[in-house]
């Protein structure tokens, strides 16, 4: 297999071996490897030229699109860090964020309708902005502003010498955490390099492999969807989403896409529809995270798609992948998430550093290469979730999930120690949309949960005591809609006289 | 000038998808997934919209960018499917 040392030679070595295969399909756009490499080199060079320096942070925010791949690219080339940004993000988490961890050069599109001087005044380590798409006609003004088709067009194309060494960071991935800040787990090249060549080599891949990612890039599954496919050559058909599953199953069946990953929530979707007049027959594998399929789905799936391998997993941010099922114990042990993924192992501790044998309860703990550096500027937080092995120097990773084991080594997912919701897929910090809503005129207290739904997982609902009579559902709804992102807005809002409390004050949620 | 339909297409994405107080703010053409005015769940909820309000059935196979991705498509998919502005 091809050795990699730096994330970038995932794309090179890919553009050197297969220079003219299609490496991305985005929309009517297709793209060989050598084509993406050079223009990354372009913008490589341009970033370098802007004052971009090894180690610097450079934020990318906009859909999933050819611009947001090469930019991934050329940020790596030019030996700084990547933090792809959820789109959806609203203005005063993107101001949090670029502050955050200090980010000196920001890629956005103009759909994102961003405020570029308000950015510009409230970030200052900002040196350079670079429109993806359009002409300066979006903007009101356009100092340090960089054209991204204009950079392609002027900028050399020679392959930077890289700095960097697998030790150097390679991206930020901004996660919610229970204190409500979202917090940037970083990686190193190194760990990147081990995750994917270990979920690559279960799930089998082959430079044969299509893979249709529906995920966006600033969602780890979703990045490493094409992190993996250029790993080992194969084609990325790259949606900006699952808002149409009819054109993701047509896309499906015309590009013969061969591997399928997604989210509960997808799932949920594709098993409610009739698929008797797709094409379907060139799917391979399917695989699902973030919380696990419903059994009733999983059956559905397993008769719908007989050839294809159902992978369930477990993962979570700090250590990218944790555990995967393989297909063959589907049948066997199908509320499980299986075991620890290849070159990596996990144990179950107790509160006093025990670990605990089959039936027990207790947390998941991970080591391996794949347990990242810990949170951006946030020595105590990483403190708490990375921890020192046995070994002078290694970390292992607390996943603050509790587990229990059987007697054959797999594992269970009990319960989550902290009040984290997973709605589509992704986390939610119940505390963020609570600081957010309590930013309403009229709201006198609020409390947030999550609550079983067959499509979301969970739902966010929010139980509000009001000090404004006059203060409406959408009222909420709307402050929500113009300040979360679209995952966080709760889809339940139910008013209330007053909330259960403990002797303490403290909010009771599990009462709610 | 909007015709009913697609007044009426607005009207309901203002007060149940983007919670505006103050109308829908973009022009008819514009793509919905493009400029994140609604995301999937959304999508669901306007099909189950025109469904019940139209009186009209939705075929899975018909939901794709072409009829649902701006006001203006989707007035013109209702209108395919024979639906007439009142």
């Amino acid at each position: 297999m091809t050795h990699f040392r730096l994330v970038q030679e995932f794309l090179e070595k890919s553009a050197q071996k297969l220079p003219d295969k299609i490496a991305l399909v985005c929309g009517e756009r297709r793209l060989t490897y050598a084509e993406i490499d050079e223009k990354a080199n372009r913008v490589a060079n341009a970033l370098k030229k802007m004052g971009v320096s090894r180690g610097d942070r450079v934020a990318l925010f906009m859909q999933n699109s050819v611009e947001l791949v090469i930019g991934i690219f050329a940020v790596l080339k030019a030996d700084a860090v990547f933090v792809a940004i959820n789109p959806t993000t609203k203005p005063d988490k993107l101001v949090y964020i670029l502050n955050n961890c200090a980010v000196t050069c920001l890629f956005f599109s103009p759909q994102q309708k961003m405020d570029l001087g308000e950015t510009r005044q409230h970030c200052p380590s900002l040196k350079a902005f670079i429109l993806t798409q359009g002409e300066y006609i979006h903007l009101s003004e356009n100092k340090n502003v960089y054209l991204f088709d204009e950079i392609l067009k002027t900028s050399p194309s020679n392959r930077p010498i890289p700095k960097n060494i697998d030790l150097d960071l390679a991206c930020l991935i901004y996660t919610s955490g229970s204190t409500g800040e979202p917090k940037g787990v970083m990686s190193d090249h190194s760990n990147i390099i081990f995750a994917v060549d270990s979920i690559t080599s279960y799930i089998g891949n082959t430079e044969d492999d299509i893979v249709i990612d529906v995920l966006p890039l600033s969602f780890d599954y979703g990045l490493y969807q094409l992190l993996m496919v250029f790993s080992f050559g194969g084609r990325l058909i790259l949606e900006k989403g699952f808002n149409y599953p009819a054109q993701i199953l047509t896309q499906i069946e015309k590009e013969k896409v061969t591997g399928f990953p997604g989210v509960p929530t997808i799932f949920s979707m594709l098993v409610n529809m009739d698929l008797s007049s797709y094409d379907l027959s060139s799917l391979r594998y399917m695989t699902n995270t973030a919380a696990a399929l419903p059994p009733a789905h999983i059956l559905k799936i397993r008769d719908t798609f007989p050839n294809v391998k159902l992978f369930s997993m477990y993962g979570l941010t700090e250590t990218k992948r944790t555990l995967y099922l393989p297909p063959s114990q589907l049948d066997v042990k199908p509320d499980s998430v299986g075991i620890a993924i290849p070159g990596t192992e996990v144990w179950i501790e107790d509160e006093n550093g025990n670990r605990l044998g089959p039936g027990e309860v207790g947390e998941l703990v991970v080591r391996g290469r794949h347990v990242m550096r810990g949170y951006w500027g946030d020595e105590k937080l990483s403190a708490q979730r990375f921890r020192p092995g046995r070994i002078p120097g290694e970390r292992l990773c607390y996943t603050g999930d509790l587990f229990k084991m059987d007697e054959d080594g797999y594992f269970y997912f009990v319960a989550r120690k902290d009040d984290i919701i997973k709605s589509r897929g992704e986390k939610v910090s119940p505390k963020e949309v609570e600081n957010t809503i309590y930013k309403i005129n009229g709201v006198y207290e609020v409390a947030v949960v999550g609550v079983p739904d067959e499509i979301l997982g969970q739902a966010i609902k929010a139980f509000i005591v009001k000090s404004d009579p006059q203060l409406t559902e959408a009222d909420v709804l709307r402050y929500c809609r113009n300040n979360l992102e679209d995952f966080m807005v709760p889809k339940y809002i139910e008013f209330v006289a007053e909330l259960p409390k403990t002797s303490s004050g403290k909010i009771k949620k599990a009462v709610l | 000038m909007s015709s009913n339909i697609e007044q009426q297409i607005k009207e309901y994405i203002a007060e149940n998808i983007l919670f505006s107080s103050d109308g829908y703010p973009y022009p008819e053409e514009t793509s919905f997934m493009e400029n994140g005015i609604v995301d999937s769940m959304n999508v669901m909820e306007i099909v189950a919209y025109v469904e019940e309000t139209f009186g009209i059935r939705v075929e899975d196979r018909e939901i794709i960018p072409a009829n649902f991705d701006s006001v203006k498509n989707l007035a013109n998919y209702l209108r395919m499917k024979g639906v007439n502005g009142k």
